[in-house]
């Protein structure tokens, strides 16, 4: 598999006033180029913790004590001393989570390579800039060209998300902006540098069920034009069959299961996973009352951790190696 | 089962602290956990628990009154307390030395130097100058003080030969409760007239908040001015104390009451002062028993922090000589005599009033600091 | 924007109104007036008084008529440009006022700018470099600066002053261009005096605005927009001035009018240690002889200087807000 993200035994810790909290632990999956994967689990389970690590945004009181997070763009570093988009020149793999955190390759990652859109709408944007001029900003931090240029290129993506009226809305401010017209300009801003991975951290979550829709057949079909590969984050299991090609299941800062989405969702393996699916009202079996994770679960642990185990299909699974042959 | 090999760190659950749970902890002892954090404003509050438990006492404290007049000690400098004589000889019993005064032949200015000849030991809870605590006891005993017929002065003397440190205690006495009466007032009229605002709503709302912003727009200096200037001077100093006060808090209470109002209109809609007042609560007791308390704890963390402008009010009028007036001796009025800068040249020791001034403000912000952050974690201190 | 405008411009006349009644309420609080302190210094000098005379006196002055109509006389005169006469100084108010409304005006204006210019770099320091060294000496420099009253630092920095540099830091004139008529060299002597007072007034704000600054900052700095902007590759210090920082100082813009009365009173305290020929002195010498009529236009001067620049303030914080242009 060609992998554009491999994630290895990432573990990230929470220095509080209350103690140290493990918000990952050995956390590893790949993300397969051109590819969605989406990443699911119940709230606090370290879902928005591995995009920011990705994304090297954690902050203290937050630390990645351990992992390596490899990246391999098929565009190289400009600051590797080749001209950006050089076209289907692979560049070499590198890690991310070693880069300095003064590296000038971080930034160029940001927007440039990796780009992310985030949960709230309402407040990703600064309330006191136009549209157009938060949108272009993104073009004329990673390339050397004029703002007229800088703002044609946005107008395009903006076109491209589904805005209309383009000339006016650019001159608008954010907040003369419904939520999901929000989450458009966000998107179209993470993607006017056509970066090669896309995370989005639940851009629906905030959203009105219609809008939800809507933004998610754009993410999809933005995907399938550009080419890009998605990370997908959800609690949402209805939105994964939707959209993702790969899942990976994580509770309590661990990763419990990695596969297809059919393979997760028509026929999971960790009995977390079978919780997780029996209490959704489309996805468990017909004629049969709605299930609580609890009752699924049953008796089985799910609390202590077990390393990943790759079964014979291929996909991966956190269980004790007797437990399904 | 077969054997597992567990990964480094099981056990530990991820996403799990050990922190205690939070509800078994009442909101005060939560605010008093979260305000013990701020070391700072824990010194704060002891340093001005200790300047006003001095105050309190100052008769006693004090080794002589406002008005004691050492004649052979003008603008005389501190005394050191010493525990070594000038032979090296330790004494268990602290003791100063006498002044030994020459004049200058040069500025025609006495100065004073330590007589190292003539020790006069200090004596703890000694009798001393009489005095009547609070004006009710009469008493002669003092902290410490020295022999009869001999001073000390740890603070120096002012031009008349009075004691610096005795009438920097009195002084405090008179500007820290200043300060805390003042913000009495200040609160009572805040909490009265912005809660009207906030509960009632309507016109109340609009005419106090007409009156907050007129009052904002107003310099408060050159008003305190205008006002303590037209006070009759043949009131006593009582009153002069009180008119300087309710003048200090005409202009103060706009803050407070903002903020209460504010609460006030966020709290009308919260469900469980909409649930007692379904249940047949009257106003008043909607007010007193439901809403004040929700907010008590910013309240004593505003108060903290109206405290140092009453305080510096105070101390601006009375340095210009248009607030509280001598015989009264408040920090302001001592710092009357202190406005010409060769007093800092020549008799720095007379600045201490104006130490203690900063010291008091200091403590009472990092107190006030540490009280917003214990009520309200989530606030910074900022200005929105 | 231009509804905006005309709307604050209205709303400031009731505000002016009000003001005037408290100040006139406030002048004509003190027991006696102008006539019966004439009659007092006339009858000291020997003077016999006729009955008659003071008539003519109290009518002079309106003071036979009822109070609320008083009030009307005295706004009304102040409208027209007419301010009274002052007998402290024997001359007519309006020509007082001019000379030192001025002066007190550049002080205060260049103690605002000072307080931005020293509080922003050092505001925006301290957050983004929360607890570092230098973080520290900065908030406990602000902490010293926020609880000194500026008498005592006028007091401090005169001293300073005479005692490391030998100048005498009293007045806005060196003695040669006292009384000289205006000219390059005399304006260049005002600018060599003017510095002090104009550090002194403002370091109390300063001190104020940079801890206020560094606390809204703080609150901001973790804000999703900040993190989306990092995230699509923004600078790091672009990063802070663009979007942070950009809404942090929103309040102090629409604050910069209510520092006003502050610095203004500030600024009448360290003028009356330090001498300067501004409005505080002149409002001190008046309040203390009961010269009525000059305290009463003092007063409603700084109360005018206040609530204009409140306005400007507001109106600038529109322009550089959006949002609240378009509410
Ligand atoms: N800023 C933070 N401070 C302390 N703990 C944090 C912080 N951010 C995340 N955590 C910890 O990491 C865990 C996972 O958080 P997160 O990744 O945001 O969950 P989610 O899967 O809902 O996105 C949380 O339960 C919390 O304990
Ligand atoms: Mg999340």
């Amino acid at each position: 598999m060609d992998a554009v993200l491999s994630i290895r035994d990432l573990a990230v810790e929470f220095k509080t006033d209350t103690g140290l909290t493990r918000a990952l632990v050995d956390v590893g999956f790949d993300v397969p180029r051109g590819e969605v994967t989406a990443i699911v689990g119940e709230s606090g389970s370290g879902k928005s913790v591995t995009a920011n690590c990705i994304m090297r945004l954690i902050q203290p009181p937050g630390r990645i004590v351990a992992g390596t997070i490899e990246f391999a763009p098929e565009r190289a570093l400009s600051s590797e001393g080749q001209a950006p988009r050089a076209p289907r020149l692979r560049a070499p793999p590198f890690d991310i989570v070693s880069l300095p955190n003064r590296d000038p390759r971080l930034q160029e990652l940001h927007g440039g390579l990796i780009s992310m859109v985030f949960q709230e709408p309402m407040t990703a944007l600064s309330p006191v800039y136009t549209v157009g001029n938060q949108v272009a900003e993104a073009i004329l931090c990673h390339r050397d060209v004029s703002r007229r240029q800088a703002w044609r290129e946005s107008a395009e993506m903006l076109e491209r998300v589904g805005l209309d009226d383009i000339e006016r809305r650019m001159r608008m401010y954010p907040f003369e902006f419904s939520g999901g017209m929000r989450q458009r300009v966000v998107i179209a801003m993470a993607l006017v540098c056509h970066p090669e991975v896309l995370i989005c951290d639940e851009p629906t979550t905030a959203l009105d069920v219609t809008i939800q829709a809507e933004i998610l057949t754009l993410i999809k079909d933005l995907q399938r034009d550009l080419g890009n590969s998605v990370i997908f984050i959800t609690h949402d299991l209805g939105v994964v069959a939707q959209i993702a090609d790969q899942v990976v299941v994580m509770y309590q800062g661990r990763v419990l299961e990695i596969g297809t989405v059919r393979q997760v969702l028509k026929d999971p393996v960790h009995p977390y996973t079978r919780g997780l699916l029996a209490a959704i009202p489309g996805l468990a079996p017909k004629g049969q009352p709605l299930a609580t994770i609890g009752s699924v679960v049953g008796d089985a642990d799910i609390e202590t951790p077990h390393p990943l185990r790759r079964l014979a299909d291929g996909r991966q699974v956190s269980m004790p190696q007797d437990s399904r042959g | 089962m077969s054997e597992v090999a567990l990964p480094s760190g099981a056990g530990v659950a991820a996403g799990v602290t050990d922190r205690e749970t939070a509800a078994a902890i009442s909101p005060r002892r939560l605010m008093w956990l979260r305000f013990r954090r701020h070391r700072l404003a824990l010194a704060s509050g002891a340093f001005l628990l200790v300047l006003y438990v001095l105050a309190a006492f100052c008769e006693f404290v004090a080794p002589y009154g406002t008005t004691t007049r050492n004649d052979d000690a003008i603008n005389a400098p501190p005394m050191g307390v010493h525990f070594f004589d000038a032979e090296g000889r330790f004494h268990l019993r602290p003791f100063v030395y006498a002044y030994r005064m020459e004049v200058n032949p040069d500025t025609w200015m006495r100065e004073y130097a330590e007589d190292t000849g003539t020790r006069h030991p200090i004596r703890f809870f000694a009798r001393g100058e009489p005095y009547e605590m609070w004006n009710l006891f009469p008493m002669d005993r003092h902290l410490f003080t020295t022999d009869a017929g001999t001073y000390i002065h740890l603070f120096g003397t002012d031009p008349l030969g009075r004691d610096m440190f005795s009438r920097v205690l009195y002084g405090g006495r008179i500007s820290l409760s200043i300060g805390i009466v003042g913000v009495v007032l200040t609160i009572v009229l805040g909490i009265l007239l912005g809660g009207i605002a906030g509960y009632l709503g309507g016109l109340a709302d609009r005419v106090v908040n007409k009156a907050i912003e007129v009052l904002q727009c107003l310099p408060s200096l050159p008003l305190w001015m205008a006002l303590s200037a037209a006070l009759p001077v043949h009131w006593s100093p009582l009153l002069v104390y009180f008119g300087i006060t309710i003048i200090l808090s005409l202009f103060g209470w706009t803050a407070l009451a903002r903020q209460v109002r504010g609460r006030f209109l966020a709290l009308r809609e919260e469900e469980f002062v909409m649930a007692a007042r379904l249940i047949g609560a009257d106003t008043p007791r909607v007010i007193r028993k439901h809403m004040l308390p929700s907010f008590s704890s910013h309240i004593i963390a505003t108060a903290t922090l109206a405290v140092p402008a009453m305080i510096l009010g105070e101390t601006a009028l009375s340095f210009l000589g248009i607030g509280l007036r001598p015989p009264v001796v408040s920090w302001g009025v001592l710092m009357f005599q202190a406005q010409n800068p060769l007093v800092i040249e020549l008799t720095p020791w007379q600045m201490f009033p104006g130490l203690f001034v900063v010291l008091t403000v200091m403590a009472f912000n990092l107190l006030g600091d540490g009280l917003r952050d214990a009520a309200d974690p989530y606030s910074t201190g900022g200005m929105k | 924007m231009r509804s905006y405008l005309v709307s604050r411009v209205l709303g400031m006349v009731p505000t002016l109104a009000v003001i005037s009644v408290i100040i006139f309420t406030v002048i004509q609080l003190p027991e006696g007036d102008i006539v019966s302190s004439t009659l007092d210094r006339l009858q000291a000098q020997g003077v016999d008084v006729t009955e008659e005379y003071v008539q003519n006196l109290r009518a002079q002055y309106n003071l036979d008529k009822p109070l609320v109509l008083q009030y009307f006389y005295w706004a009304g005169n102040f409208l027209t440009g007419d301010m009274g006469y002052s007998y402290l100084f024997s001359r007519p108010v309006n020509e007082l006022v001019w000379e030192r409304l001025g002066y007190t005006l550049s002080i205060t204006v260049s103690a605002l700018f000072f307080t931005w210019i020293v509080a922003l770099p050092i505001g925006i320091y301290s957050a983004v470099r929360q607890y570092s060294i230098g973080d520290y000496v900065m908030t406990s420099i602000a902490l010293v600066g926020l609880a000194t009253p500026p008498f005592l630092l006028a007091l401090i920095f005169m001293h300073i002053g005479f005692e490391w540099f030998g100048v005498s830091t009293g007045g806005l004139f060196s003695p040669e261009f006292e009384d000289a008529a205006w000219s390059w060299a005399r304006f260049a002597d005002l600018l060599a005096h003017l510095w002090l007072p104009m550090i002194i007034v403002g370091m109390g704000s300063a001190a104020f605005t940079m801890r206020i600054l560094r606390a809204n900052l703080l609150d901001e700095l973790n804000k999703p927009y900040v993190v989306t902007a990092r995230a699509k590759g923004v600078p790091p210090a672009k990063l802070v001035l663009k979007y942070p920082v950009r809404i942090a100082i929103n309040p102090f813009i629409s604050n910069i009018g209510l520092m006003l009365p502050g610095l203004v009173s500030g600024e009448a305290l360290v003028s009356l240690v330090m001498g300067l020929p501004t409005i505080g002195p002149l409002l001190l010498q008046s309040l203390l002889n009961q010269d009525m009529f000059l305290a009463g236009s003092l007063l409603m001067w700084l109360a005018i200087l206040t609530v204009v620049g409140i306005l400007l303030s507001d109106l600038l914080l529109a322009w550089v807000d959006p949002r609240i242009r378009f509410e």
